[in-house]
Order: C-alpha cells, then structure tokens, then sequence
C-alpha cells in the first residue's frame, strides 16, 4: 500500500498558512476569545493596564516611570500575547487548509433518487443536499456519490483519493465488508445503488471537516487538569506580584528611603512569572497533536481518542495484515505416501495458474523456484480454471479429462468422498502436522487420489518483533488476535514475539477479552473494519476503524486510518503519547524559567529601597530597566522559539517510564533553569547596545 | 560549625530513623484495626466509649460525611475552649486567681489549639487557669492531633480501596488515634519530662526568696491607677524593688507531652519550651525535640505500610529528610557564624570545649546552637511550633530556614497527619507533571489522578499561599497591623510574615516581638487558622472520595514508578519551586535584605 | 442523621475530655507526685527550711563577688518568674547593640583589667529571661573577679564551677553548663 503524505505533509511554516495566522492572532486579541485561555488573558489585560500607564506618562508628564521604558514593555506584552495567538492560529491553520481541501469535495451535485431499491426503478434527479437518510441513489461510473451510504446493489470501483488521499480505486460492492461508500468519492465503474445512511451536514466528511479544523475540538480531560494547574499558578503569581505593592510600600517606610515598585514593573513580574511559555502553547499543542495524527492519515473523531491513544496499556493486533503480511505464502509441497514430489508440485501449478490469489501466485513462485517448472499459459492449455466458491470451498483446473483440486483439509476430504476415493490417514497425519507448525495445509488431490499437502505459511512482517519489543517497554502488552487455531496462533505469536494471543476469535471472545481488560484497569486499544468488529470497537477505548471499512465499524470507532493499514496503531499511539510529552515538557520548561527571572526583575524592583539586593543581581544586568525589559523580551520571544517545537512535538523514543522521565526533566527542567539565564543576558546586552533602556 | 554541631544534629536524624520504623508499623496496625497486646488492653475503653457516644463503629462515612464530622466535632472544640476560658473564674482549679481571658483572645486561642496550630498570643503563666489549660488546651492537643491522622488515614483508604463510596469512619479513626497512639505515648513521655525537672503540680506558685532582691524603675501611678507624667508629657518611674520570684507550678508535664507529640506547640509557660520548667535538661530537649518529628516521620511509612508498598512511604519520607537535613545545617551554620556586630565589640563567639558560641541572643545555655538551630528547624518543618530558643532573634539567614519551612506549605513533616496529607497533595501534582512527560495520564499508587483531583490540590497549594499573602499585605498596611512590629527595617517585615505564614500553615510559632495579643492580630489570626486548617481538609477528603470511587490500575512498565531517586528529586524540586518561587520576592524584602544589609 | 452527628460530636468531645483532659494529668500528677515529690514542684531548693530559689530557674545577680548570669528580658524586671520572655530583638536591632554595649561596660566596671574576651552568653538575653546556666566559658570568665572580690583562692573558685557544671546528655546533646544560683550559692556557703 503506498501512503500518499505528499497531500497532507505540509512544511512547519508555510506562507501561505503564516499569512492567515498572523491576520488571526490579531483577531484573537479580542477578551471574549481571550478569556478562553486565563494565562493569556491576564497577559492582555497586563497589556491594556501598560498601554493606559503609557498615556498617563505622556498626558501628565508625571508617569510612574519614563514614558520610554512603559512603551518598550507594553509593546512586548502586546507582543507576548500576539505570540501566543499566533502559535494557536498556525496549528489552526493547518487544520484549516486541510478542511479546504476536503471541503472542496464536497460539492452539491445532483443525485439520481430512485423511488424503490432497484436499479431499474423511476429515478429523479435531486441535489445531494436534498437526500435524506433512507433515501435510495443509484450513482453510474464517472458519478460522484452524494452522500455517505451503503450499497445496496452492484459492483463497482470507487476512487477514494478525496478522502484519503490514495490514488489506487478501491471495490465497493453490496453486502459483506466493502459496502460502505463515502460521499464525495467517484464511482469510476460500473455502477451502485446506495442507500443514505446520513443526513445533509452530518456525513462522515462534514465531521471530518470539523475536527481538523478544530470548530468541534472540545478541550481533553487531561488538558483541562493542566489548564487548572496552571490557572492556579497563576492566581499564585498573581496574588506574589499584587501583594507586593504593599509589602514593598512598608519596606519603603522601614528603611526610611527608596520608592515603591511601579505598576509596570510589577506587570512585567507579573507576565514573566505565570506560566505564559505554555500557556500560550497549550492549545496549539492540542491542536497539532490532531494535526500529526491527520498527517498520519487518521481522523480523530475526538480529541480525547488522540490522548487516550497515549494512555494505552494493551493493544489487540490482527494478525493477518498486521503481524503477518496479508497473505500467506506456499513454503513446501509435501507429497502423500507413493507420490512423486514432482507429480504434486506440477498438479499445485496447473491448479494455481490461473489463482490470482496471492497464495495461488506463491504456489506458482514455489514450484517455478523448487522444481524449475516455468509458467505455462492456462489458454494455451486449454484448461478450465475452477473458482473458489462458498459450497467447494476448492479451486482447481479442469484439463484433458484431469480434475485437479485444492483446499482445506476437510472440504478436499468431503470431495474424494463424493469422488469414492478414501482419505489416507497418512495425509491426515502431515496436515496436523504442519497445522501444529502454524502454518496452514492445503490438500492437493485429482480426481480422487490425494496427493499431498501444499504448506502455507504465514509470513510475519520484517522489524515488527522489534516493534512489540519496543512496546513492551512503553508498558504496552500486545495481544494478536486471530481466526486460527491455538496450535497455529501459538506458533506464529512466538515468532512475531507478541506478550500473548487469542486464537479461534469471534466477535464475542473479542468483546469479553476488551472487557477483561478494562475490568483490571486497562486501557484497550484495537483496530477493525467489518461489521462483526463494531461492537469491540465501541467497547474498546482507542478503536481504530479502517477507511475501506463498513459503516458501522467507522460509527463504532473513535479514530478512522484513511490508510486502512493496521499497523498504524502503534504510531497512533506514540503520537498520543508525544502530545502528552509535549504539553508536560513545556509546563515543566515553563516553571523553571521563572528562577532567572527572578534573578533579573526582583533586584531591579527594589534596589532603591534595599541597594544591597543589588547583590541578587548575579546576571550582571546593565539597569534596573534594561533587566525588567530583557526578562520581557525573553518571555516573549520564547514562545516563538518553541512554537516548532509545539508543533512538531517532543521526540518520542520508545523507552521506559523512568529513563523518559529523567531525560526530559534533565532537558527541559535543568534546561529551563539555565536558558533564561543566558537569555536574558544576551537580551540585555543587546537592549544596551541599542541604548534602549 | 563544631564539630559537635554537626555530630548532635546527624544523631538527632540517626535516632528519628530508627523509631521510625516501628511506630509506623505499629500505627498502621492501629488503623487497620490488627490485633496487639495495646488493642487487647484498651479495647473494652474503646468500646465503652463507642457506647457512650452513640457511635456505630462498622458505620463506614462517605467523603462528605468524613468531612462533615471533622468539622463538627472541630466546632465543638473551638466552643468548648473558647468557653472554658471566658468563664475560667468561675470554674475550679484556678489557684492564681486568673480573671476571664479577653474574648477576642479567647477566640484566637480557641481556634489556634482546635486547628492544631497553637499559637500563642497568652502567656500560659499569666493567663490561664490549670482547669483551662486541662481540659481546654489540653484535650484539643489529643483531639486535634487525633483528627489531622484521621484525615490522612481516609486519604490513604481512598489509595487503598475501589470502586466504593466510603472512606472510614472518624469517629473510629479519632479514637483509635488518641486511644492508642497519643495517649501511650503522652505517658510515658509525662514521666520522663517530670524526671528531668518538669512541673507537674496543683499547687499554687510558689515563692522564693531572693538572694539578691532586683531593684527596677516602673512607671509611677496617681491614685487613679493612671501613669504620672512630667511637665515635658513623659512618663515619671519611680523606682521598685523585688525581693522574691515566683516558681510558676501546674500540670505541665502532662500537658508537654502531648503538645510535643501532637504537633501542637501551645507551651504551657510564655517562653515555651525555652522555659526551664518546661525543659529543664539535655535529656529533655532531645525528648522533646525528638517528639516533634517522631510521628510525622512515622507516618510516612504508616501510609507505605497501608498502602501496600513499603518503598512509597520510604519515598516520602526520604523526599522529606533531603529538604531538612539541608536547611538544619544551613540554619545551624547561620546560628554558629554568630551576629557580625559583635566581631568588633571584643565578643568572643567561637566554639570551643568550654562554650557554643555563635548568636546566643534569645537561646539557653543548655540547649547551645546545635540544640537550638535543630528544634528551630524541626518545629517548622513539622507544623508544631514551640521554640526552645527565640527565633527572632535569629539571624537572617537562620531566621529564614524556619520561615521557608513553614511557607514550602508545612508539607516537609508538617502536622500530624496534615502535612503528610499536604505532602501527598504535592505528590499528586508532582505525578501529574511528571506522568505528562512520560506520555501518561498520570497515575499515583494505582489511582488515575484527573480533573477534579487536580482541582482540588490546585485548590490547596492556592489557599494557603492566598491567606498568608493577603493577610501580611492587611498587616503592613494597616495601623492596627504595624503596629505590633516591634524590630526595624527588612525585620520588621519578617516579623509580619512570620506570623502570617505560622497562622496559614497551622504552625503556631512566631517571631515573638510581633505584638500579636492584639484585637486584630487575634482577629485576622483566627480566621486565618480556621481557613488553612479547614479548606485544606476538605478538599483533601473529597480527593480521598473521588480516589476511593476510581478503579485500580495496575503498574506496568510505562507506569512512572514513584518510589524511585529520581521521583523523589522531581518531588522536591515542584515543593521547592513551588515553595520557595511564590515566596521568594517577600523574602527579598525581609530576610534576604537583612541579611545583605549589615 | 445531622442530628445524629452532632450529637456524636459533642459527646466524643465531652468523653474524650474527660480521658484527656482530667483523668490523664490527674493520673500523672498523682504518680509523679509520689515519684518525683521534689522535680514535680519546681525543684525548690530550701536553705534553711526556707524556699531560696528553683535549681531550673535563674536569678538577677550583681556586683563583683557574685557569678552573673544570663542577660533577662523580662518585665518589668529581669528574671521575673512570673512571666517568662526573650528580648526578641533582631540581630541588626540597635536597642540589642545597646544593651549588649551597656552590658559589656557593666562587666568591665565589675572586674577591670579583665581583658579577655568575652563569652557571647554573658552580654546576651536568654529565650525565656529564666535560663539558670551560663557557659563554662563564662564562668571561668568571672572566675579571677568573683576570687578577688571575695578574698578567695581562685583554684577553689574553679572547683565550685566545676562542681556545679552539668555535662551533655550521653556525651552528645546540649552544651556543658555552670547553675549560676547553685554556684553562687556555694560561694555564700563558704563564706561561713
């Protein structure tokens, strides 16, 4: 399956998205949308208060400071919050083009409304936004479907492009697990007859719409108990500066000379305290987090799906398509007692030429490499391909009167039953057999003389051992499920080196092993797209629906891979787990640059009631002034800084709780502490420079 | 600092450890109801008292209850305290004769013994009646220390059990406390203080005569009562002369031990236990001392013991022992270093073999700089408040280790039960911080730490802070405020913040120049102590009820483990930013510039 | 149920003061009473079947021939039994500078000539106004002066100091320190 990134993969800053953020971050400045964000608020209203200071100054020429250095501040508070919109409108814009891009597929087009559900009944043309659920279309090749639907009747190949970005066409057809279409796809072929089974503004493509353009995003359980924690921090903050008034008006009063702080310092101390880094980061954070999750090609039907993706503890993993490659591949002919190995693999060939399964192709391979028995044209044979069907439960060749079958043991065993012949229990033997090996035996006989056994294995997919290693480091367990029998699950789960397996899977074993886990406190993760996967999938707490999926499965899922490919879950949850990184890192950073500052502004706020605090100013700042402005500077300019840091994430690498932690806090804890230092020292000596205060 | 500084100090540490152990096996026993050869003893008391007060021990109490019955029975305290002074005239074992305390004092000191923070704007030898300090003072020492081990026993129910409602009983939870752990322990404590020359008595003071009488210049009276003043309006003194000293008496032994136990710290006499009837010896200090920390360090592996996982208990309490250890040195090394004004006055402060040295000014003798600068150190950490030595007199810099511990939020040791469950608050917002950088909902001890619990530790780090900042800003801004500073300069500050910071925390000591028996400093006090005390407790029970209703996740490997070196510095570093951040500009403008002023 | 737990309230309370508050000291009182008769009351010290003072509690002396003590804080005069206090003046406070300058002067004019340095104890106030110790240093300070002025041997002067110094609890904790009122004491008992 090729992933076609190109669409969606766009560079951190392109134009054409800065554009629009920077428009929006103004428009953001307004305290209703402000408000929504308390950290960023207070900045504004720091900001506002600054500006008035400012007028005061220069109105009555008697301002609490020069008019200069309250400008110089107020403009970076202004500046500080038009940074922190800014970061938020760049992962917004993100969302945005991309929601363009879908939007543009959603055209009104006319549909052809049939009155009863059959192809050939009285149609009418409708416009698609008039179709209702329970309406019956019928769309004809080069059509678009209108709306999200099932179908009803017909086959036909749809292109998908629009949705997922993958230019190959798909089979949509009526029953089974390929029925459901999605409006604004193309019938390339062919033809259907759909059945609506969404209303105007509610189809899959609207909500997809919705989500990446974040209209819907609602704030996670997690960044809610972040928002509080930092709400608090900041009343604290707010509560240190504003207290400080009085304090230091006393201290003037008991040391007899110097003045009170001024107002602007105190805002400056203010905003550089609280925790604006990540405050102003915080939802941009959020929101680039969904956008990861659509550059990997997953809708994320909430926001809450993307972080319990982090939280994940077990994995439930198909093993076909996930562990192993999707088909199983002939490893060895095994003749029956009295046959010629090269009698069984010439019989395998002939019955698997025209077997365009890839079992049938790696039947052909097998013989072709083994036995140098080239590909023969089965037209110019003059054979007859048998299909697979549902009753034979066989595939096979019928040529100059020879009757070449295969297939499971049991439907081969019924077939020489019917043909006379017996079953010898010597190939029952080697069957067991290879089914203990975990691998599947597929029976070989013409006419009714069994000829041996064709072994088919299952071949796990390359570097995915390491893959389950590495989960298991993140604490994830993984569990493969499968249709198989124990014998062969067993043998295939310790070659791909999941922790465990569920063999012989119904829907039902499904739901009660989710159950099981979650009972025990667990979060489930799993992957589906048939029918029969809905209601694990609804039980599940990260439930990944494939695009090429059915209806129900995508309804019954929170995330839907676009790329259909199972193996997605495990980046699905390291970008769960990186949003989570993302936000703790850039709190943590946040806190710790408050020590510096402290050592810039606390000095310079009361060197003239205590000049010997002059000693506290161990950065060596030039001024009083130039220290408050630099501290200022420096919060602001750091959120710009690490907005692609925000955007793209903290590295995931897939290590222990403990070993994570100590790296991250090395980073940004102890890095928090020394930057601002260096920061705003720079800052300063620049601010100087420039004899800007 | 000597070498017997250091030596004194590491041993104090050395012997905290070791009881630790067994204490805080043997209290997690009592809580969880195991059988000993104490239960057998006192269990038909503990049943009898059941009966008497109508308490259905079984009965279990969801969160709102636990809380509610705190309170009440909280309520009652502060009435009966408050009462038992107003009408100490009339009640029986007054032998000095002691009048009705003030009203507004008796507020104060209600609420500041029912609230475990005993702080103290009366003199004990000078105000209160033995009935008063019996069954008022007292009682709360058992009742309230009884209650903050009750809160923190729910809480740990609320790790331990769920998918329930219910966290415990108080009523069992009280009793068990005072019944089985205080009360033993107050015995035998008793009896060794009395052994070292504490006061244990009914009798009224006694009177000695002077060997040689003090003459004294006091301010001269008319007949009315009122001061004399000269021509120029200054007050005329004529002189006096005293030829005996009173030897104040009472049932303080008793009353000592418990106050040291329970993290009270309400003395029985003015200068607590720099008063040497309240501690006489060596042996005494290191008793007394010792007791300060004795249950608060137990606790932590109380909580280690019942949780299930002894490592979480050693966790904390080494996170604990890592921010002390530090800072009692620190304040011993500032004490030792002495008052750099005396360099020049041909003052000798050097330790040697035959004195302590270092700053002396508000210390005894017998307990030196060693003895003094831990018990200063331990009784703020712990949020117990007596002194043994007169901490404003301290340096700057020692005199801002005691401040500082009190402000990280009486959470290293703190109160019995209460600052172990505070300490719990801030491992829940260290765990959340840190399971974020791990990629985790974060979780603690198997519960998943979300929304509301995250409201309400937010809730507790914003109160204590919000009350001890906005009450100093009252303080120095108001007359009624500066008018009990009784140091100048940055000092003065300090002695504001001091008090403000002791109220908030439910410590209890004081820079003791601040005139605090005051109509507002009672006022403001009281409330303060009621608000740091309460609102903290609360929240931490409704934590305790949404942690008991969670389900149980199992540790795997991505779970952060939260016992290990690396936690325990992450925890610390969030009390230490937390702590000393919010404080850090009042402390520049107290502390920090006395002690870069010379 | 409200009720209930109000009701519950107030009588734990009143039961729990009953143990607490007057069965628990009564107990004590009563035991320690008959164990430690005199600890329990004060540590009375009686010179002629007459109360002269606690051996835990300081007193006010002056003049050459006695030992000083401590500094006291207490109001309205120092060593006030009745109300215990430290000075609770800060390090950089000019009133303790004072009062430490005017007790230096004090020492000076008692016993001119005595060059030494002098203990720290000496010129500062103690936490509670009652401390009963000073320093051995400080002791031995007074030595020479309190010998002078009583005519005595200074060797025998030393002995008395060290007949009256308790020592640290196991050698380790609290400082080593001279009982000024028994010292004394013993000085006046010489004298006869």
């Amino acid at each position: 399956m090729s992933k076609k990134k190109e669409k969606s993969k766009r560079s951190l800053f392109e134009p054409r998205i800065m554009r629009r953020a920077m428009w929006d971050s103004v428009k953001k400045l307004n305290p209703v949308h402000q408000i929504k964000n308390p950290v960023m608020f207070v900045v504004e209203v720091g900001s506002v208060l600054t500006t008035a200071l400012f007028f005061h100054a220069v109105i009555t020429g008697r301002g609490e400071a020069s008019p200069g250095f309250i400008l110089q501040i107020s403009i970076w508070l202004w500046v500080t919050v038009l940074f922190a919109n800014f970061a938020e409108s760049m992962a917004e814009g993100r969302g945005k083009a991309q929601a363009d891009a879908l939007r543009k597929t959603r055209q009104d087009v006319m549909a052809k409304r049939l009155a009863k559900p059959q192809r050939d009944s009285g149609a009418e043309m409708v416009s698609s936004s008039q179709l209702k659920k329970g309406d019956v279309v019928l769309v004809e090749a080069g059509g678009l479907i209108p709306m999200d639907g099932e179908v009803i009747e017909g086959v036909a190949s749809v292109n998908e492009s629009a949705i997922t970005g993958e230019s190959a066409p798909v089979i949509r057809e009526s029953g089974g697990d390929r029925s459901a279409v999605t409006g604004g796809t193309m019938v390339l072929s062919d033809w259907l007859v759909i059945r609506v089974t969404s209303n105007p503004g509610e189809t899959f493509l609207d909500r997809m719409i919705s989500m990446v353009e974040g209209a819907k995003r609602q704030k996670t359980p997690n960044e809610i108990a972040l928002d509080i924690l930092l709400a608090g921090l900041t009343i604290v903050f707010l509560l240190v500066t504003a207290t400080l008034l009085p304090f230091s008006i006393f201290s003037v009063k008991a040391a007899g000379h110097g003045s009170p702080v001024t107002m602007t310092v105190l805002v400056s101390l203010l905003v550089c305290l609280i925790p604006t880094t990540i405050g102003g980061l915080l939802s941009a954070i959020g929101i680039a987090g969904m956008d990861r999750m659509i550059q990997a090609n997953v809708i994320a039907m909430s926001g809450r799906a993307v972080e319990a993706a982090g939280d994940v503890d077990v994995l439930l993993l198909d093993k076909t398509g996930t562990i192993t490659l999707g088909d199983r591949q002939a490893t060895m002919f095994i003749p029956a007692p009295g046959v010629d190995d090269h009698v069984l693999a010439d019989a395998a060939q002939l019955s698997s030429l025209a077997d365009e399964t890839p079992e049938g192709r790696s039947i052909v391979v097998l013989a072709k490499e083994k036995y140098a028995l080239r590909e023969r044209d089965i037209h110019a044979l003059g054979a007859h391909f048998v299909e697979f069907s549902a009753q034979t439960r066989m595939s096979g060749v019928n040529m100059d009167g020879r009757e070449i079958r295969k297939g499971a043991a049991d439907a081969v065993e019924t077939y020489i039953q019917k043909e006379g012949g017996t079953f010898p229990a010597e190939v029952r033997r080697i069957v067991d057999d290879v089914a203990r090996q975990g691998a599947t035996p597929l029976v070989v006989a013409e006419g009714k003389r069994v000829l041996g056994v064709i072994r088919l294995n299952d071949i796990v997919k390359g570097g995915i051992k390491e893959r389950f290693a590495e989960m298991r480091q993140m604490g994830i367990k993984t569990i493969m499920i499968t249709g198989d029998n124990p014998l062969t699950a067993a043998a295939v789960a310790a070659e791909a080196g999941v922790d465990d397996f569920l063999a012989q899977a119904t829907p039902e074993t499904k739901l009660k092993l989710i159950r099981e886990h979650q009972a025990g406190g667990r979060l489930v993760a799993m992957t589906g797209d048939g029918t029969n996967d809905a209601p694990a999938l609804a039980q599940a707490d990260v439930a990944v629906a494939m695009n090429t999926g059915t209806q129900a499965a995508k309804e019954a899922g929170n995330l839907v891979d676009l790329d259909s490919n199972p193996t997605k879950l495990i980046e699905i949850v390291e970008i769960g787990k990186q949003l989570l990184m993302t936000r703790g890192t850039l709190t943590t950073f946040s806190i710790s640059n408050d020590v510096a500052k402290y050592f810039a502004i606390l000095p310079a706020a009361f060197i003239s009631i205590y000049p010997a605090l002059g000693a506290l100013n161990i950065m060596h700042l030039a001024t009083p002034e130039s220290a408050v402005l630099s501290a200022v500077i420096f919060n602001a300019l750091i959120i710009i800084f690490l907005i692609p840091l925000a955007l793209r994430g903290v590295k995931y690498k897939p290590l222990g709780a403990q070993i994570v932690l100590r790296n991250n806090a090395l980073i940004y804890g102890v890095g928090g502490l020394i930057v601002p230092f260096i920061g705003i020292k720079l800052i300063d000596m620049l601010v100087t420079a420039m004899h800007l205060a | 600092m000597s070498g017997n500084d250091v030596l004194q100090i590491a041993a104090y540490f050395a012997v905290l450890v070791l009881l630790a152990k067994p204490l805080g096996m043997f209290m997690a026993g009592v809580y969880e109801g195991r059988p000993s050869i104490l239960a057998r003893a006192l269990g038909p008391v503990e049943r009898l008292f059941y009966r008497l007060c109508g308490i259905q021990p079984e009965e279990e109490m969801s969160s709102k209850q636990y809380a509610l019955a705190v309170l009440l029975f909280s309520a009652a305290g502060v009435f009966a305290v408050y009462l038992l002074q107003r009408f100490q005239g009339s009640l029986p074992l007054d032998p000095q004769k002691f009048p009705a305390v003030a009203p507004d004092l008796s507020f104060n000191t209600a609420i500041s013994f029912a609230t475990n923070t005993n702080w103290q704007n009366y003199g004990g030898e000078s105000t209160l009646s033995y009935f008063t300090q019996m069954a008022g003072l007292t009682v709360q020492n058992f009742v309230s220390a009884a209650a903050g081990m009750a809160v923190l026993v729910a809480l740990i129910r609320g790790f331990k059990r769920h998918s329930v409602n219910t966290i415990g009983n108080f009523w069992v939870d009280m009793t068990r406390g005072v019944l089985y752990i205080l009360l033993p322990l107050s015995v035998l404590y008793s009896f060794l203080l009395v052994s070292q020359g504490v006061v244990q008595s009914f009798d009224k003071y006694k009177t000695v005569a002077l060997t040689q009488a003090v003459t004294y210049e006091t301010p001269k009276l008319d007949a009315h009562g009122n001061p004399v003043m000269d021509s120029k309006g200054n007050p005329v003194t004529e002189e006096a002369r005293a030829g005996g000293q009173q030897i104040p008496l009472g049932p303080a032994a008793s009353q000592i031990a418990i106050k040291q136990l329970g993290t009270n710290g309400g003395g029985f006499f003015n200068a607590n236990s720099a008063h040497p009837l309240e501690n006489p010896t060596p042996f005494s200090n290191f008793l007394e001392c010792l007791a300060i920390l004795l249950i608060p360090a137990a606790l932590c592996l109380t909580f280690g013991e019942m949780v299930g996982d002894r490592r979480q208990g050693w966790a904390l309490l080494i996170a604990m022992m890592l921010v002390l250890a530090p800072l009692t040195f620190l304040c011993a090394s500032a004490e030792q270093a002495g008052n750099p004004h005396f360099a020049s006055m041909g003052i000798d402060q050097a330790a040697s073999a035959l004195q302590p040295g270092g700053n002396m000014e508000g210390k005894e003798v017998r307990n030196g700089i060693a003895g003094s600068a831990v018990w200063a150190a331990w009784t703020t950490a712990a949020s117990n408040g007596s002194v043994n030595s007169m901490h404003d007199s301290y340096t700057a810099l020692g005199g801002m280790v005691p401040m500082l511990l009190m402000q990280f939020g009486e959470v290293i040791f703190g109160g019995v039960g209460s600052g172990l469950y505070g300490m719990i608050i801030f491992a829940i917002i260290t765990v959340f911080v840190a399971g974020l950088m791990v990629g985790r909902t974060p979780e603690y001890l198997g519960k998943k730490i979300e929304i509301f619990e995250m409201k309400m530790a937010a809730f507790v780090v914003l109160i204590v802070n919000a009350l001890i900042k906005i009450g100093t800003a009252i303080a120095v801004s108001t007359k009624a405020g500066t008018a009990g500073i009784s140091n100048p300069g940055p000092h003065g500050f300090s002695e504001v913040l001091y008090a403000f910071s002791s109220f908030a925390d439910n410590n209890g000591s004081a820079f003791a120049g601040l005139n605090g028996n005051t109509v507002f400093y009672n006022t403001i006090g009281g409330i303060l102590m009621f608000f740091g005390r309460f609102w903290v407790i609360i929240p931490v029970l409704a934590i305790a009820g949404s942690l008991a209703k969670k389900k149980h996740v199992p540790a795997g490997l991505g779970t952060l483990p939260t016992h290990t070196p690396l936690f325990v510095v992450f925890l610390i570093g969030v009390i230490v930013i937390v702590g000393a951040l919010a404080f850090m500009p009042s402390l520049a403008l107290g502390p920090i510039a006395e002690m870069l002023t010379h | 149920m409200s009720i209930k737990m109000i009701k519950n309230a107030v009588m734990s309370l009143v039961v729990l003061s009953v143990l607490t508050g007057i069965i628990y000291p009564l107990a004590i009182t009563w035991i320690s009473q008959a164990v430690f008769p005199v600890r329990a009351n004060g540590s009375i010290i009686m010179k002629e079947g007459k109360p002269v003072g606690s051996a835990l509690v300081g007193q006010q002396f002056g003049g050459p021939g006695y030992f000083w003590g401590r500094l006291s804080a207490t109001a309205p005069y120092p060593y006030n039994g009745g109300l215990s206090s430290g000075s609770n003046l800060g390090p950089n406070n000019p009133a303790l500078l004072r009062e430490v300058r005017s007790r230096i002067d004090a020492l000076q004019a008692a016993g001119p000539g005595n060059h030494y340095p002098i203990p720290v104890d000496l010129v500062t106030s103690s936490g509670s106004g009652l401390d009963p110790y000073i320093t051995p240093a400080a002791a031995l300070y007074q030595a020479g002066r309190v010998a002078r002025a009583r005519g005595l041997d200074k060797a025998k002067v030393l002995a008395l100091i060290s007949a009256n110094t308790a020592g640290r609890f196991m050698g380790i904790f609290g400082e080593p320190a001279v009982n000024v009122l028994k010292l004394n004491l013993a000085l006046d008992e010489m004298k006869k």
